[in-house]
């Protein structure tokens, strides 16, 4: 079948979030399509995604967690299948595998678009480069074309009813390369707060709140119920955890509403929050570069202007 | 242990928000200074680090070959790094538009299959592109493991890494057993995200990359800087991408300044909707 292959994404036997936004792209650009979920638990994981339209859903159950013994399996089901796309959510894990992927198919690989564009059945892929600052539209020129797509812009798909046959497919024989690389553990951080990449508000501080950025911000984050994130100097200085860092090589977030608190607004910084709905600004220097993208701006000592925020937020709600 | 580092030259990344576009649809950098892209040069820095003993940065223990693929233009950048104390140098000459990120992967596969290196190591994503996309085409061409979004690295002997890759909200610790591809997030150069085989577990870096003295830059100017056709690595460069044209993204307007957290508040509840 011609058409485009999902590449699912599970951890623990349980299909992640992120899979629905290549879901996303698969109904975007239209025509049959069909997903693949590879791991342990994948039948399990398979029948999670029944109810989105495919037009069947391809479980391999393999204990692979490393991109070199899941690029073979991808690779093959897709030539098995003769699909012309294959899709994966630009997530750590779709970046990892995606190219890999691209080299076995011969394919070219469009990494990390936020739009598609299909005019007279050839796509046209936009993606943001230069931090942002430019999109350009890349054409692949191969028959077989492999695709990331940035999660922040293309929103989730929702289940559409009916239910898609899954189908059982046995994995690639391992390459020498499967056995040279083995994950070993993942520490996770120990945070209540919902996920950056997906809260609805994030408040985010800078390296000026020092010793009291909990202090300060969690008070905050609490009263919008919102993630906590962090610029790089806040976290190089170890008043937040790493894993909190927004930007280039943190996370891209895009939620309804980002307030950055005591964060200058760096090219590298802004980055990773350009995309948020209404962008707030808690700053002392009116100059701070941070102003020239925030809706709206507050010049203040943010020591006072936050916990004056709480109270107002608390009183007015 | 030999590494190979892949270095790209890009526009000054601190100063991206000032490219515009060309009459003809071009991305347009000029008045930006050309530098290596940050995270490359965090890639050279670990080489660095994986070969010699901290407490002695002078003596090599191994080999650091730096190569990039670009015109003559790009040699400054190689000299530079030559400087800092890689070995030598490779220049594949071509310009940005004769590449795409499958042709570069297949010309330093085929250094790869000259040089023989133990590891070779980029960076994440380059500067201009961001595609994120070369080191693992590579590590595929090679039939190597990869090790992506390195923020340390801790050798075992010079036999394996065990990699902290940094994903989303958590580590994920890799162990690739060498020769394999790791591609380095800005993290590897703080003080102890490199345990090589030679530094004492004790020894802290500086945090950063390192500079050059001025007598190594002069010293560099002997070391060896290769040309190389693309030609002769990469027969058939046919592209398997190319950009069609680009745009500027419509700019975020800098909205309004309010004058006390009260008139925030109400804004945020009756303008914008959002509390
Ligand atoms: C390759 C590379 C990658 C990078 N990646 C990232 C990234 O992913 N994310 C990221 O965030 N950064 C990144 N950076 C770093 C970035 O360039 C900045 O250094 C960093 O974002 C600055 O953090 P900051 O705004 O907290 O600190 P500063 O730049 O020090 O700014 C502090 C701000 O707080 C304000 N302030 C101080 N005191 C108060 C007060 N009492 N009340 C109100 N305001 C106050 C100041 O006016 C200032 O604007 C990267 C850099 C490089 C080179
Ligand atoms: N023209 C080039 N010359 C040398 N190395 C490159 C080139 N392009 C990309 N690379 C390497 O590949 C990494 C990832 O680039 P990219 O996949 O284009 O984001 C870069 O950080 C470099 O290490």
């Amino acid at each position: 079948m011609a058409g485009t292959l999902v590449v699912a994404e599970i951890a623990d036997g349980k299909v992640k979030k992120t899979t629905q936004s290549a879901i996303t792209f698969a109904r975007q650009v239209g025509g049959p399509f069909a997903v693949v979920v590879v791991g342990s638990g994948a039948a399990g994981a398979a029948k999670e995604l029944a109810g989105f339209g495919a037009q069947k859903v391809i479980a391999v159950d393999s204990p692979a967690l490393v991109c070199e013994k899941l690029a073979p399996t991808v690779a093959k089901v897709a030539k098995d299948g003769g699909f012309d796309t294959v899709v994966v959510t630009a997530s750590s894990y779709g970046k990892d595998l995606a190219p890999r992927v691209a080299v076995k198919l011969g394919a070219g690989y469009a990494p990390d678009i936020n739009l598609v564009k299909v005019d007279g059945g050839k796509k046209l892929y936009r993606r943001p480069m230069y931090a942002g600052n430019a999109f350009g539209w890349l054409e692949v020129t191969t028959p077989v074309q492999v695709v990331s797509v940035r999660q922040t812009e293309f929103p989730a798909a929702e289940a559409s009813g009916g239910a898609s046959p899954v189908e059982n497919a046995s994995p690639a024989p391992d390459e020498p390369a499967a056995a040279r690389a083995e994950h070993l553990k993942l520490v996770t951080g120990s945070s209540e707060r919902p996920d950056l990449g997906e809260a609805r508000v994030v408040v985010s501080g800078g390296r000026s709140l020092k010793e009291q950025f909990k202090q300060v911000l969690e008070p905050l984050a609490d009263a919008l119920g919102a993630a906590i994130g962090a610029s790089r100097a806040a976290c190089d200085a170890g008043y937040a955890a790493p894993e909190l860092q927004v930007g280039q090589t943190g996370r891209t977030v895009a939620p309804q509403l980002y307030i950055a608190v005591g964060i200058s607004g760096a090219i590298q910084h802004i980055a990773g929050m350009k995309g948020s709905k209404v962008i707030v600004a808690i700053n002392k220097d009116p100059d701070a570069p941070i102003f020239q993208i925030a809706d709206y701006g507050l010049v203040q000592d943010l020591f006072v202007a936050v916990p004056e925020l709480v109270t107002e937020l608390k009183s007015r709600s | 242990m030999k590494i190979l580092v892949a270095v790209k030259r890009v526009a000054d990344p601190e100063n991206m928000n000032k490219i515009k576009l060309s009459p003809q649809g071009k991305i347009d950098t000029t008045g930006l200074e050309p530098k290596a892209s940050p995270y490359d040069e965090y890639a050279l820095e670990t080489a660095l680090r994986l070969t010699e003993n901290g407490t002695n940065t002078k003596a090599r223990l191994g080999e650091v070959v730096v190569v990039t693929f670009g015109p003559k233009e790009t040699e400054p950048m190689l000299r530079a790094m030559l400087g800092t104390g890689a070995d030598r140098a490779i220049r594949v000459d071509s310009t940005d538009e004769a590449l795409d990120g499958d042709v570069v992967a297949r010309g330093l596969k085929a250094l790869v299959d000259s040089e023989k290196p133990d590891v070779v190591l980029l960076g994440y994503q380059q500067a201009e592109s961001e595609s994120n996309a070369v080191g693992q085409m590579l590590a595929e061409y090679l039939g190597w493991p990869q090790a992506t979004f390195a923020g340390s690295i801790q050798s075992q002997d010079d036999k394996a890494f065990v990699v902290g890759r940094e994903i989303e909200g958590a580590t994920a610790e890799l162990k690739v057993t060498l020769p394999a591809v790791v591609t380095v997030l800005d993290k590897i150069v703080k003080p102890k995200s490199v345990q090589s085989k030679h530094t004492p577990a004790t020894h802290t870096y500086s945090d950063g990359v390192r500079f050059a003295a001025l007598m190594a830059i002069m010293a560099a100017k002997k070391k060896p800087l290769a040309e190389m056709k693309l030609s002769d690595l990469v027969p058939d460069a046919t592209l398997k991408v190319r950009y069609a044209s680009a745009e500027l993204p419509p700019k975020r307007a800098a909205g309004s300044k309010v004058k006390d957290v009260k008139e925030l508040v109400t804004k945020l509840k009756t303008e914008a909707k959002v509390v």
